[in-house]
């Protein structure tokens, strides 16, 4: 199908793009990579009157790192992401995910922010997000704030933003102690959205797992926190009785309900599968 | 470009190596004006909501899905469409492997799985059977099973990380 009539407008600067968010008020779509508000404006799920395309704003793009933090700012693209050695050395938990989001084409295009303002609960990104304890920065003509992602999402594709916000990046700690890390996801097809995915991270010593952290994507309204599942293994040496408490755990943590494709019962069982190869990469090879 | 929201816009852009200057209406996407407006057929619509991946094109020498691009998004930039990296040779080898193992039957999908595959070629001459078929995944072919397609990649790669011909 062909979009509904719209007009765009492309911004110089944020200053700019608040004074159009506030004239156009709830008619106004912020537009970053397109790839997901394209296809919602082609089958006409979404018509809004004024598209404000973000890409001219260079001071949203990129990836810096700090003595104590990374920072991704909401333009970069996800190939970017894929290919940056900062990501790959600070970040590896987005690293190991990347190949997974969409496919190729749709990389080189797709943005962080997007995916993070976008908000489908069946997403990598914020997943991610969650398990590494991320901070979104939201930018509006009163200022700067900064909120926890696992406060950020709200609802179905409903985020804390606010009228005339711009999500303008994320934030990581840099812990100083390396983590260990896994992401795992099943899709219908590679590329897809997940059927379930888990993105886990932990510290390991002596084989006992610490500080661990795991949230799923595709297993409820939002990416879910398993906070029940973690701490049935943190603090614990990982013997199967362990790991089957964990996987056990996680039906007080998520939240899946039945699609076209899948019950939620087979979901759950997924989500349990694959937390058990989550738990079984954070505890393989480790090293002190 | 003018900050105040317009129905329709003027763009300049390459597109196959000439400038092209057009005034083109905010919702227009990319497939559709090379195709409507320029004429060049070769880039495809299926779904027209980025899963089948026929309408690939390159912008800026990256592969993008032009249905969930806008034209005016265009402005400025480089495009590259099936047409044009044929005429230039680009995709030569991977037609002329195509060809030789049969790896289409209907031929709607291949300019962009000749675009698609031309990108790992380039990019990962090393690339695995299973690394294939994971950069393919987001072409969608309704006739083939895949196989023959694989088959005529993995031929390329080879002959490229061999350092022949293109």
């Amino acid at each position: 199908m062909k979009a509904a009539a719209f007009s765009y407008v492309k911004p110089r600067s944020l200053a700019e793009t608040f004074d159009l968010l506030e004239r156009h008020g709830e008619g106004a779509r912020l537009l970053a990579g397109g790839q997901s508000l394209i296809a919602a404006l082609n089958m006409r799920l979404d018509t809004p009157r004024v598209l404000i395309d973000l890409n001219g704003l260079k001071e949203l793009s990129g990836i810096r790192v700090d003595r104590d933090s990374i920072a991704i700012g909401a333009l970069t693209r996800h190939r970017s992401l894929e290919l940056s050695e900062d990501v790959s050395q600070h970040l590896p938990l987005i690293h190991a995910a990347m190949p997974f989001v969409a496919h190729a084409a749709i990389r080189n295009r797709g943005t962080f922010g997007g995916s993070i303002a976008f908000a489908d609960p069946a997403a990598e990104l914020p997943a991610c997000c969650i398990a590494l304890d991320a901070r979104f920065v939201i930018r509006s003509r009163a200022g700067e704030r900064r909120v926890a992602a696992r406060e950020f999402f709200k609802g179905l594709y409903e985020t804390d933003l606010r009228p005339g916000e711009v999500l303008a990046g994320g934030e990581f700690a840099r812990s100083g102690v390396p983590y260990r890390y896994s992401f795992q996801e099943l899709a219908r097809r590679h590329g897809d959205y997940a059927i379930v995915g888990v993105a886990a991270c932990a510290r390991i010593g002596a084989g006992v797992l610490s500080g661990v952290r795991i949230a799923f994507c595709g297993m409820g309204p939002t990416p879910m926190l398993a906070s029940a599942a973690a701490a049935a293994l943190d603090g614990r040496a990982c013997s199967r009785d362990v790991i089957a408490h964990a996987q056990a755990s996680l039906a007080q943590d998520l939240a899946p309900f039945d699609d076209l494709y899948q019950t939620a019962a087979t979901r759950m069982h997924l989500a349990r599968v694959l937390l058990g190869r989550a738990i079984a990469q954070l505890t393989t090879d480790y090293e002190y | 470009m003018s900050t105040e929201a317009a129905d329709t816009l003027e763009i300049s852009l390459q597109v196959n190596g000439a400038p092209v200057r057009r005034r083109v209406a905010s919702r227009l996407h990319l497939a559709d004006f090379l195709r409507e407006e320029l004429g060049l057929t070769g880039t495809h619509l299926g779904c027209e909501h980025g899963v089948c991946g026929a309408c690939t094109v390159r912008v800026d020498g990256e592969i993008v899905r032009s249905c969930l691009v806008l034209a005016v998004q265009a402005d400025g930039a480089r495009v590259e469409t099936i047409e044009g990296l044929s005429a230039a040779g680009t995709v030569g080898a991977l037609q002329r492997a195509f060809h030789e193992r049969n790896a289409l039957q209907c031929g709607f999908c291949t300019p962009a799985m000749l675009l698609a595959a031309a990108e790992l070629v380039e990019r990962q001459p090393d690339a695995s059977r299973e690394d294939i078929r994971r950069h393919l995944s987001g072409n969608y072919c309704r006739c083939t099973g895949y196989q023959a397609i694989v088959d005529a990649v993995e031929v390329v790669c080879r002959a490229h990380r061999a350092g022949g011909i293109r």
